[in-house]
């Protein structure tokens, strides 16, 4: 199980947003989360309302309980970032909140005093290994360009009558590029996570195909470190395996086919979503003509499986649980993709420093479509590029006036 | 209440403690130093003609002086957005000494005494003694020192040096030795000006030169036109001869021979410090200020230098139309002591000494502007001591000079401070254009703004609260939006006059002459709406950062929060803290490297200590 937090004056809007409608306040009910941009659904949750006061942070609150896979918080912790208004929550910050509103009484504050000390040593330790890696180092280049481009932006106004350049053409030019590596970092980000949390793999086909067979002999397997994870609903089964250093969870999906029985359809609507939410999707069939049935997408790179190679006349490219044929051979090939996958990986691995990477590209697509304007519009690019480097402060460390004071006068020759 | 000095932050603070209604006493050297423009003949300019608007709002002095004593009124940045735009002009010192001193002396009740304050007996809650060379002690319950570059002020002229404050200015050792018992933290800085040159031998024919705007924005809200005749300033540039002359000088230079150790402002560089750290640049331009209709000095901006005379006179000849001029005073360097504002709180009282208000370069900072303001301040909230009222804090998100005050007192000044609308993070609503609707309510609270200025901006809000109304009422159509040049996206929704008016390109000139209805509204209320509504979409999202700011501003650290004893802090930021003490929460989230979690830490010790009832 994951508890995904929502606080402040909009968090109802929002949970409404993912979740359709709201239980009365302290009353815990289910709903099936989707996404509201694409009506994706996300999981079944649990949900729970504390209005404004009383609740941890005094604020209004929402408490999404979900099931606890990286694929189900990510989604619905982009779904939520996406919302006008909403960000991940900063370190100790529903503390913060809970604090600034009186919420917590002396003995509770003394308790999380000792906490938030250790917690503060330990997010800095955390911070000092992830700024040491890529995201620190890339996030400072960013910084410096768009600092650079700052000052420029600044002499142009505040140094307008003295021999300032007046043309922001250098600066679109970085700008485009930092917004190109941002991308990059966002694409690659996804992956990153993967190399931390494990890849998704789904195994699906219609019944009786020897699905569940396959995923005994993968978790018999001597050269994979198995370990049996309970399911996180009943239709779904998981097993975790190190694939050559790569941690690849792959999930047992009740065989998909048209059911009549309601709660068999429910099953099965789950299993769906959550096959399409997979990294990568393993049809295992006995013909390719049983793909129609499945309600399930075959996305680029995914696999599609011969069932039951002990039963065949040839062997070629099948498998079969019971025998074990091909499944050196699968394996081999999810590692190659995996493995391809993981090489174009990026370093920011937390969704929070993704957001904080996809709120700071937004702001500068968005200044460098003000300066295209020309000079009428410096202002609203110079307030961009201020949002975009607050956006990467956390990456990259703050901005202050001075440093980009620094960078004015390092470049212009300035004052009378 | 006693102001101790006459120039921008005296005179500034000793009408706004006479307008709050605090009986003053402005002590002045000499009375002719009242309302002196010592270095540049020109008041204004961007982030500086943000803060003279500032002051007008609260009927403060700078603006309508310098209006009377203008004669070259430019709008600075006209073609770019109107959060960039500042006013400026360039000022006849004897008009803007005048029109000060004039200004003082209309209002009924403030004293002005000629004097030199020796120095000042100050003990926590008792009245302070200010004494006057003369003998003749004054008994006040607050002071206000605003002297400049008095603190051991060094005037370099080459290798030549002596004590002083501006040439011709007494330095007072005695109220220094006074300032250092008080054991507060000092800084040195240096500063410089040009020589003055005689007009009669510049060849003004064979300069470009720069004109006055034709239409003059005027920095108060209640002038309408300049009254002195608008003249235009001469152009030239300093060239290869120029530079081989100084580089040849150099060791003669007392800002670059080590003679000096103090810390320039690198936005007012000497001409010695543009060639050393730019050599590939092979001219400088050279601004040539009038420095008033009825005299012939001219002010050449961008050449301050401390070279020996002789060789400022051999430099100054390479320009073009200089080839014959005529020094009627040399340039110099004045390096001084400045009081680290870190020491102030955000009254800008001496936080050891509580009735004691410093403003000005004495804290710091460069300008005739940025003095003003303080003067405004420490002015307002002296009186406010006196008076015993609510202290009137100014913060970022209403003023450039709550940016200002908050910069100093949180990080002090490295170099002179000055300042740039960059430092302002809520730069698009601090507008040079809507001064008045940002401070003029906070001055009718108060009580400082006159019943003119209450009548005039009262209509002003009525117009533009009229143009907003109609701008809502009506339809938009494609044939408003083709007159207009805009485009209007064809996707059904219903729109108003108003949310066409953030288009980029709009003029009022525009609106008045296609849209009937605003034909005959003021120009000045139909501006005010259309740069709102430009500006819309990012103050919205600025309101939610200032509601954050607000509510952190609004959790107060009581001064005697023991820092060094509160866990979970690094070393650095305990002594930071310790230091600048800081007012607030959001004041504390503003020195330079604080986290979140150790802001957290900070709330979550003082909360502690508010439920133990022990504030430590």
């Amino acid at each position: 199980m994951a508890v995904v937090r929502i606080s402040g004056p909009s968090a109802n809007a929002a949970a409404l947003a993912l979740a359709g409608s709201l239980p009365e306040e302290r009353k815990a009910a289910v709903r099936t989360l989707s996404d509201p941009a694409t009506g994706e659904v996300i999981d079944e949750a649990l949900v729970i309302r504390f209005g404004s006061p009383r609740s941890f942070t005094g604020e209004d609150v929402v408490e999404l309980q979900v099931h606890g896979s990286p694929a189900v918080l990510r989604l619905v912790s982009e779904a939520l970032g996406e919302m006008q208004g909403l960000r991940p929550a900063m370190a100790g910050e529903f503390t913060r909140r809970a604090l600034q509103q009186g919420r917590l009484d002396l003995g509770q504050v003394e308790g999380l005093g000792d906490l938030l000390t250790a917690e503060t040593d330990a997010q800095h330790r955390q911070a000092i290994r992830q700024l040491r890696g890529g995201t620190g180092a890339l996030a400072k280049g960013w910084r410096d360009r768009l600092v650079e481009v700052a000052a420029q932006v600044a002499a142009m106004i505040d140094f307008a009558d003295e021999e300032v350049p007046q043309t922001p053409g250098a600066s679109l030019k970085i700008l485009g590029e930092v917004a190109e590596e941002m991308a990059a970092e966002i694409r690659g980000s996804r992956v990153a996570e993967r190399l931390r949390d494990g890849f998704e793999v789904a195994l699906v086909g219609p019944p009786n195909v020897g699905k569940s067979s396959l995923i005994n002999r993968l978790a018999c397997r001597e050269t994979a470190l198995v370990t049996e994870v309970p399911g996180t609903t009943r239709d779904v089964l998981e097993v975790r395996l190190d694939l050559e250093g790569l941690l690849v969870t792959v999930l047992d999906m009740a065989g998909l086919h048209a059911a009549t029985d309601r709660v068999e359809q429910l099953g099965m609507e789950r299993a769906r979503s959550r096959a399409a939410m997979a990294d990568l999707r393993i049809f295992l069939l006995e013909d390719t003509a049983q793909m129609t049935g499945l309600g399930v997408a075959f996305l680029e790179g995914d696999l599609q499986v011969l069932a039951k190679a002990d039963l065949r006349e040839s062997a070629e490219g099948a498998v079969s649980g019971t025998t074990g044929a091909g499944v050196t051979a699968l394996l081999q090939r999810i590692g190659g993709i995996f493995g391809q996958r993981a090489a174009g990986a990026g370093t920011a691995s937390r969704e929070r420093h993704r957001h904080a990477i996809t709120q700071a590209r937004a702001e500068v697509l968005e200044a460098a479509e003000a300066f295209d304007h020309g000079e009428k519009a410096l202002e609203i690019g110079a307030e961009h590029i201020r949002r975009a480097l607050s956006a990467l402060d956390e990456l990259a460390g703050a901005v202050t006036v001075d440093r980009m004071l620094d960078a004015i006068f390092a470049k212009f020759c300035l004052g009378k | 209440m006693v102001v101790v000095g006459g120039g921008h932050a005296g005179c500034e603070a000793a009408h706004a403690a006479w307008r709050l209604g605090a009986k003053t006493l402005l002590v002045t050297q000499k009375i002719e130093g009242i309302g002196a423009l010592s270095c540049n003949p020109a008041i204004g300019g961007i982030g500086k003609g943000h803060i003279v608007r500032e002051i007008d709002a609260l009927d403060g002095l700078m603006a309508r002086v310098a209006d009377r004593s203008g004669i070259q009124f430019r709008l600075l940045n006209r073609s770019k957005g109107p959060a960039s735009q500042g006013p400026r002009t360039q000022a006849d010192r004897d008009l803007y000494r005048h029109a000060m001193q004039a200004a003082l002396a209309a209002a009924t009740g403030l004293k002005v005494l000629v004097g030199e304050v020796i120095d000042l007996d100050i003990r926590a809650n008792a009245p302070v003694n200010v004494l006057l060379a003369a003998g003749t002690t004054i008994h006040c319950r607050a002071v206000v020192l605003t002297t400049g570059t008095f603190l051991r002020g060094v005037i370099h002229i080459g290798h030549e040096q002596h004590a002083a404050g501006r040439l011709g200015d007494r330095s007072s050792t005695r109220l220094a030795e006074r300032i250092d018992d008080l054991g507060l933290p000092l800084g040195r800085l240096k500063t410089g000006t040009p020589p003055r040159l005689d007009g009669r031998t510049i060849d003004w024919g064979r300069l470009g030169l720069q004109h006055a705007d034709e239409d003059a924005t005027m920095f108060s809200f209640l002038s309408e036109r300049p009254t002195a005749r608008q003249v235009a300033c001469g152009v030239t540039e300093t060239n290869e001869r120029t530079h081989s002359v100084i580089r040849a000088n150099l060791g003669a230079s007392a800002l670059c021979g080590g003679g000096i150790r103090g810390v320039g402002p690198r936005y007012c560089p000497s001409i010695e410090d543009k060639i050393l750290r730019f050599p590939e640049k092979g001219t400088h331009r050279v601004i040539l200020e009038p420095e008033g209709l009825s005299t012939d000095a001219v002010y050449p901006n961008g050449i301050s230098t401390s070279l020996p005379p002789s060789i400022q006179e051999t430099f100054i000849r390479t320009m073009e139309g200089l080839e014959n001029a005529a020094l009627l005073q040399p340039g110099y360097a004045v390096e001084y002591d400045y009081v680290d504002p870190r020491a102030l709180d955000s009254r800008l009282a001496l936080k050891v000494a509580p009735s004691l208000f410093l403003a000005g370069q004495i804290n710091g900072t460069t300008g005739y502007e940025e003095a003003a303001g303080q003067g405004l301040v420490a002015g307002l909230n002296a009186a406010a001591w006196v008076l015993e009222r609510e202290p009137v804090v100014f913060d970022r998100s209403t003023a450039y000079i709550g940016v200002m005050i908050d910069d100093l007192v949180t990080n002090g000044a490295s170099e002179p401070y000055r300042m740039f609308t960059s430092r302002a993070e809520y730069r698009l609503e601090l507008r040079a254009d809507n001064a008045d609707r940002r401070l003029t309510p906070l001055g009718l609270r108060i009580g400082v703004v006159s019943a003119r200025r209450r009548r005039s901006f009262e209509r002003k809000m009525v117009a533009i609260q009229r143009v907003k109304v109609v701008a809502q009422r009506i339809k938009a159509t494609p044939k408003h939006a083709d007159a207009l040049g805009l485009r209007m996206s064809a996707d059904g929704v219903q729109r108003t006059l108003e949310d066409l008016l953030g288009a980029e390109g709009l003029t009022v000139q525009m609106l008045a002459s296609h849209v009937p209805e605003f034909r005959d509204a003021p120009s000045e209320a139909v501006q005010q709406v259309v740069n709102d509504a430009l500006y819309a979409p990012y103050l919205a999202r600025q309101t939610l950062d200032i509601a954050r700011l607000r509510r952190d501003e609004a959790v107060e650290l009581p001064s005697d929060l023991d820092y060094e004893a509160m866990p979970g802090l690094s070393r650095e930021l305990r002594e930071k803290l310790g230091r600048v003490q800081p007012r607030t929460l959001a004041q504390a989230g503003r020195i330079e490297g604080m986290t979140p979690a150790a802001l957290t830490m900070l709330l979550l010790r003082l909360r502690a200590g508010t439920a133990l009832g022990k504030p430590r």
